[in-house]
């Protein structure tokens, strides 16, 4: 049982996170598909930074600290770098944000499979696994209470939800943001500088996504394969930002809810009854993705998103 | 003047310089990050990478290798004309993986589960496709959901479907699904004798002649016939459409049925090749759905265009695969394929650059020329007045 709430914290902290950066970046009017790539980018950056801690906090060297703070750095770094991606070819270049988000998946995963696996033969030539271990620089990661294993990411979630509710609905930066994804002519029109809004829009998007990746790849595992990206976590938190309704609280929500039918999946057969249901794991993982286009189906009629969203911004088309 | 204008701003023209040079900063950078692997071999590396399979020397080893490569083409030519047929009207399929994903289950389940023959697994295959384009376009049509996102939940959906239900009639200590050469040979594609051209490569089959027709008849149809008319009208001005009574909701799923039948027979032609076979335990979506947007915008979204595109992507990645592993990761072709779809969200955005700068100098060319004859009637005018004094 505790490791079934452990586990739905972890995943929905990691949902809950990638999803309220998807909601900033829709706010601004771009749609970021890419998330499941900066993910990964972000999940690479923080793994090597955990790798090349090992030692040194195994030996006591470093104190937990700045073995947190270091990796989650990293990671935001290595998020908003690959999302500038983004942000270069669909609010530059006026791309097709689809077809970028969707080039960025397929790029992130080849590209983190080739530097890791360079990395990896390189230190030893017959290595030519995707693995990347941090067994001990993960442990400063986590806190146990009694049974439970408290992660620092957790509570980074919570404070990044706050911020977010604050930040969209109650400074003047929000709401110049969404003004840009509801009518950039408009936002425009009183001197909001569009492409800005939607520059910092994508670059926190990139920021949350990057770090939502390294709370994704240690949840649980202390090693990670890199030819399996995140396995579809970037597209789980997109359908917990369209259940969200583009709201931070009802996506708090929707991400413990999702993040629930996860954690179901791992560990249900920890759990007499339902193992004696027989119920194959797939059902659980199905799960999230049935609700969301069912709410979908009955919710988009009268949906909240963002009006300009996936639209380029044409100054003279206003 | 004339014949220097057609060619700049012809279409086809433009298309194809867009893609090739797409390709070449493509492979430039790919170039580059094998040199930061490690210099020494990259010349030679890139070179096995774009010649693939010649770089056997015996003929023999070279068509059947040319056979795996084609035969891995075939499946991705459909997915790429799911994509182009959906995006010339209008709708971004980015759930040609799952219609891909339920077309495996269905024509493996067909044939591992029930014994069919290959013909009728190919028809489970589609149907199953078509049936999963339906939802989208469904939804697409009467809840007003955006395509993209009931497309990439359906992925999903589609995918952990399927692993259920090909767990049914897997190897029992694998989690591959059972051989067909061993299982069930009548489910395997004819090879109409082509096997002994590349060199008794017996998985070379029919799939392969069957997608380049399909792509050419995808292309009459969109060309020559009202249907492909109204479906190309709906996808350049659905109000436009509208007006001009065409049936707007009708035509979104109908487009989706076919778009989602030709990925789903691009599963069959895939699997019932006996080539490879289906792991139950997969994780994520195969990328052959995306790799089919990548073929079909390389492919200057024209059908006979992702014909070509689709078989520049399979030879880079067979290629890759021929890279040594104790030096060169083989996703370095990915990398390749996946800084190639980037830029191809540049073209657009280029060939509106081209079309305008031409467009302007078109203009400027015209107003020299009306003020040179402005100029040429009022001197004119002018000698004729000084005629008159």
């Amino acid at each position: 049982m505790v490791l079934l709430i452990q586990y739905t914290l972890l995943f929905a902290s990691v949902l809950m996170l990638v999803a309220l950066g998807g909601c900033y970046s829709e706010h601004s009017g771009v749609i970021n598909l890419g998330l499941e790539g900066i993910m990964v980018m972000g999940a690479l950056g923080g793994a090597l930074t955990l790798k090349s801690f090992n030692q040194a906090y195994a030996a006591g060297n470093v104190s937990a600290f700045v073995v947190v703070i270091v990796t989650i750095l990293i990671a935001i770094l290595s998020g908003m770098l690959y999302s500038c991606l983004l942000g270069f070819a669909s609010i530059q270049f006026k791309a097709d944000q689809t077809l970028v988000g969707t080039a960025m998946n397929m790029l992130a995963a080849a590209m983190a499979t080739v530097i890791v696996k360079t990395i990896n033969t390189s230190e030893n030539p017959n290595n030519v696994s995707t693995t990347v271990a941090y067994i001990d620089a993960k442990k400063a990661l986590n806190r146990n209470i009694g049974s439970f294993q408290f992660s620092w990411f957790m509570l980074v979630a919570v404070i990044a939800l706050i911020l977010a509710y604050v930040v969209l609905y109650k400074t003047k930066f929000g709401l110049r943001l969404m003004a840009c994804g509801e009518h950039p002519q408009a936002a425009d029109s009183v001197g909001i500088s569009v492409n800005k809004m939607r520059w910092a829009g994508v670059l926190i998007s990139g920021m949350f996504g990057g770090l939502g990746g390294i709370v994704y790849i240690t949840a649980g595992v202390s090693e990670w394969k890199f030819e399996v990206g995140v396995a579809g976590f970037g597209f789980l938190a997109l359908a917990v930002m369209i259940f969200g309704q583009w709201k931070p609280h009802i996506i708090a929500l929707a991400a413990l809810l999702f993040g629930f039918f996860r954690a179901l999946s791992n560990v249900y057969s920890g759990f007499d009854f339902l193992y004696a249901l027989g119920i194959p794991s797939s059902f659980y993982n199905m799960m999230p993705y049935i609700i969301s286009l069912l709410v979908l189906a009955f919710t988009s009629r009268n949906s909240r998103a963002p009006k300009a969203e996936g639209i380029p911004y044409d100054k003279s088309s206003r | 003047m004339k014949q220097k204008k057609s060619i700049l701003a012809n279409e086809t023209f433009q298309s194809i310089a867009a893609s090739v040079l797409c390709i070449v900063i493509g492979m430039l950078i790919g170039y580059i990050v094998l040199l930061v692997i490690n210099a020494k071999g990259a010349n030679e590396a890139i070179t096995t990478l774009i010649k693939n399979y010649f770089t056997f020397s015996s003929k023999k080893l070279i068509l059947k290798n040319l056979g795996n490569t084609l035969i891995k083409t075939a499946p991705l030519i459909m997915c790429a004309l799911s994509v182009q047929f959906c995006y010339k009207a209008g709708l971004f399929n980015i759930g040609a993986a799952g219609q891909y994903v339920v077309g495996a289950g269905a024509s493996l389940y067909a044939a591992l589960g029930w014994h069919m023959p290959w013909f009728v697994c190919v028809l489970f295959a589609m149907c199953a496709g078509g049936i999963y384009g339906a939802i989208v376009g469904f939804l697409k049509a009467f809840r007003n959901v955006n395509e993209v996102i009931s497309g990439i939940m359906l992925n999903w959906i589609g995918l952990y479907l399927v692993n259920m239900l090909l767990s049914g009639v897997k190897e029992t200590t694998s989690p591959y699904t059972l051989d067909l050469a061993k299982e069930n040979t009548s489910a395997l594609m004819p090879t109409l004798g082509m096997e002994k051209f590349f060199s008794n490569n017996t998985h070379v089959t029919i799939a392969i002649p069957l997608a380049v027709i399909i792509a050419i008849v995808i292309w009459v149809i969109q060309k020559k016939t009202v249907f492909g008319y109204e479906l190309r009208a709906t996808g350049i001005n659905k109000q436009g459409a509208r007006y001009a009574g065409m049936k707007e909701n009708t035509n979104i799923i109908l487009t989706l049925v076919i778009g989602g039948a030709l990925a789903g027979t691009g599963a069959a032609f895939q699997f019932l090749t006996g080539y490879e076979q289906w792991t139950t335990t997969m994780s994520s979506v195969p990328a052959m759905g995306f790799n089919g947007i990548a073929a079909t915008f390389l492919g200057g979204l024209h059908p006979v265009g992702t014909v070509f595109a689709s078989y520049f992507i399979q030879h880079i990645t067979s290629g890759g695969a021929r890279l040594d592993k104790n030096i060169y990761p083989s996703q370095i072709s990915d990398l390749i394929s996946g800084i190639i779809i980037y830029l191809c969200g540049f073209v657009l955005f280029f060939k509106y650059a081209i079309n305008l700068r031409l467009q302007a100098r078109a203009e400027k060319e015209l107003r020299l020329q009306r003020q040179r004859e402005e100029n040429a009637s009022s001197a004119d005018a002018k000698e004729e007045k000084g005629g008159d004094k």
